[in-house]
């Protein structure tokens, strides 16, 4: 390629795949890491040192349920020594009043509390964690007394939409700068689900809808990053910045991709931290070459307007959608492909109320560690 | 405009922060990376969490020895602008 190829800005870090919650939207591939495969305390250490070096701005830790990890605090601790901007992205579960002062003398930045749903009925069906509703109230109570800076984050789909205005409401009562209205993505086990968590075309231009109205009325006030219905959209989202362009993840193991439901590509080999420098992963591997930059899209994207727009949109969903990572994101209405998605949408949007297919245990549950972190 | 006497703060959760791999200034949010060009650095510098919108179009235009009203308007526009993306909090 003759672009030079630029640092990446953000890093996502799979501390763990395991979390109390089984939600049936869950990202994560189907296959789970065990925890004895975790990368070390150490080993994130290394990795976090690594990124910062390479150009890593912002880091986000993650999972399955980051403060499943006894060791979080000092992973925070590594993050800031680091010069790394620091986010845990979390259900909250777990999260005691010890341990978020810990976390804020370790110099946490940011806080992402996930909601399942507005009220405890639709959270913990949702979670499939009874009483997890009422324990993510109490973090969010902490996290404001803190002074934490905060955003929710809404997944948000056809069964629990129509709280979206209360979801708004709340973030402004927890004292959120920022909401994320997320429209549920169908990688890894969210797959299972599909038919039951697709939104109609009808909800999806109600929530385009609520949504510009909301940040009408609360500009300034409360920032509202929305996530749309893809399956429902003219075209495709932007796959990050770009294939290999902006950001990383690394998953429990140690294994680093291009994006977080890239392990679905079956052809795509990748490298792990505990055998390769973080920087020659992100120049040199062929996972990260395979789809950076324009040169190797496909038609109709290669004499489309939009290529540098949308990047030919999602890689994960050409291969789950059309069975071909190389093609056009079948969500695009220009692709060859849509047609089909179009009618596959209308079939479980007539027949949705299909019954949620929850997540399995993870290899070594998790229940215990998180009660007494 | 904003008004002379409002405070221009820096919240938790933001940081200016200097980019030693791009050699750039950028402040530092959630989800956000916004690079700083040699003036927005310039206003942020000044902005404290004490210093009035005021005292630091003071400061910027005796230290650039331009005219105030040019850096008012400038600095006014980047600090509301930052505002509007909940970044930078103005208390009056
Ligand atoms: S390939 Fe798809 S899932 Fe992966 S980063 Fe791009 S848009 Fe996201
Ligand atoms: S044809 Fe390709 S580049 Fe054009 S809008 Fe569709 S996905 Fe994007």
């Amino acid at each position: 390629m003759t672009v030079r190829v630029a640092p990446p800005i953000a890093m996502l870090a799979e501390l763990t795949h395991r979390c109390p919650l089984s939600c049936p939207y869950c990202s994560n591939p189907v296959e789970l890491s065990a925890r004895d495969a975790e990368l070390t305390t150490a080993e994130w250490t290394d990795v976090f040192t690594q990124a910062a070096a390479l150009g890593v701005l912002q880091l986000h830790l993650s999972g399955g349920e980051p403060v499943a990890r006894r060791d979080i605090v000092e992973l925070v601790t590594a993050a800031r020594q680091a010069g790394l901007y620091t986010n845990l992205i979390t259900s909250g579960i777990g999260l005691s009043k010890r341990r978020l002062d810990e976390l804020e003398a370790a110099g946490l930045d940011h806080i992402q509390l996930s909601l399942q749903g507005t009220d405890a009925a639709m959270a913990d069906e949702i979670g499939g964690y009874k009483g997890g509703y009422n324990r993510k109230m109490q973090v969010a109570d902490w996290i404001k007394e803190l002074g934490f800076p905060l955003t929710l984050n809404f997944v948000m789909h056809r069964r629990n939409q129509h709280q979206l205005p209360r979801a708004l409401e709340m973030a402004e009562e927890m004292g959120a700068r920022r909401i994320e209205v997320a429209t549920v993505q169908f990688h890894g086990w969210a797959l299972k689900n599909t038919a039951a968590l697709i939104p109609t075309r009808e909800q999806a231009m109600e929530a385009n809808q609520m949504v510009a109205d909301a940040r009408k009325r609360l500009s300034g006030r409360l920032v509202i990053d929305y996530v749309p219905a893809d399956y429902h959209s003219e075209f495709p989202k932007r796959c990050m910045g770009g294939w290999g362009s902006s950001g990383l993840n690394v998953t429990p193991e140690g294994l680093v991709l291009p994006c977080h439901a890239a392990q679905t590509i079956p052809h795509l080999d990748f490298a792990s931290v505990r055998e390769t420098p973080l920087t020659e992963i992100w120049y040199e591997s062929g996972a990260f070459n395979a789809y950076r930059g324009t040169d190797w899209l496909p038609e109709p994207c290669q004499s489309c307007e939009r290529k540098t727009i949308d990047f030919g949109g999602c890689r994960c969903q050409a291969m789950a959608l059309a069975g071909d990572p190389g093609v056009t994101d079948p969500v695009c209405t220009r692709s060859p492909h849509h047609a089909a998605l179009t009618e596959m949408t209308a079939a479980m949007n007539a027949d949705s109320d299909q019954p949620l297919v929850y997540r399995s245990a993870p290899p070594v549950h998790a229940d215990k560690d998180v009660q007494d972190a | 405009m904003i008004d002379a006497d409002v405070i221009p703060e820096i919240p938790r959760g933001v940081r200016v922060h200097r980019d030693t791999v791009r050699n750039l200034w950028v402040l530092l949010a959630p989800e956000r990376v916004l690079p700083l060009d040699d003036t927005g650095q310039a206003i942020l510098d000044r902005v404290d969490g004490t210093s009035s919108f005021g005292q630091i179009v003071t400061g910027l235009a005796e230290a650039y020895a331009a005219p105030r009203d040019q850096i008012a308007a400038d600095a006014s526009e980047f600090l509301t602008s930052l505002q509007a993306r909940r970044v930078l909090d103005l208390k009056s």
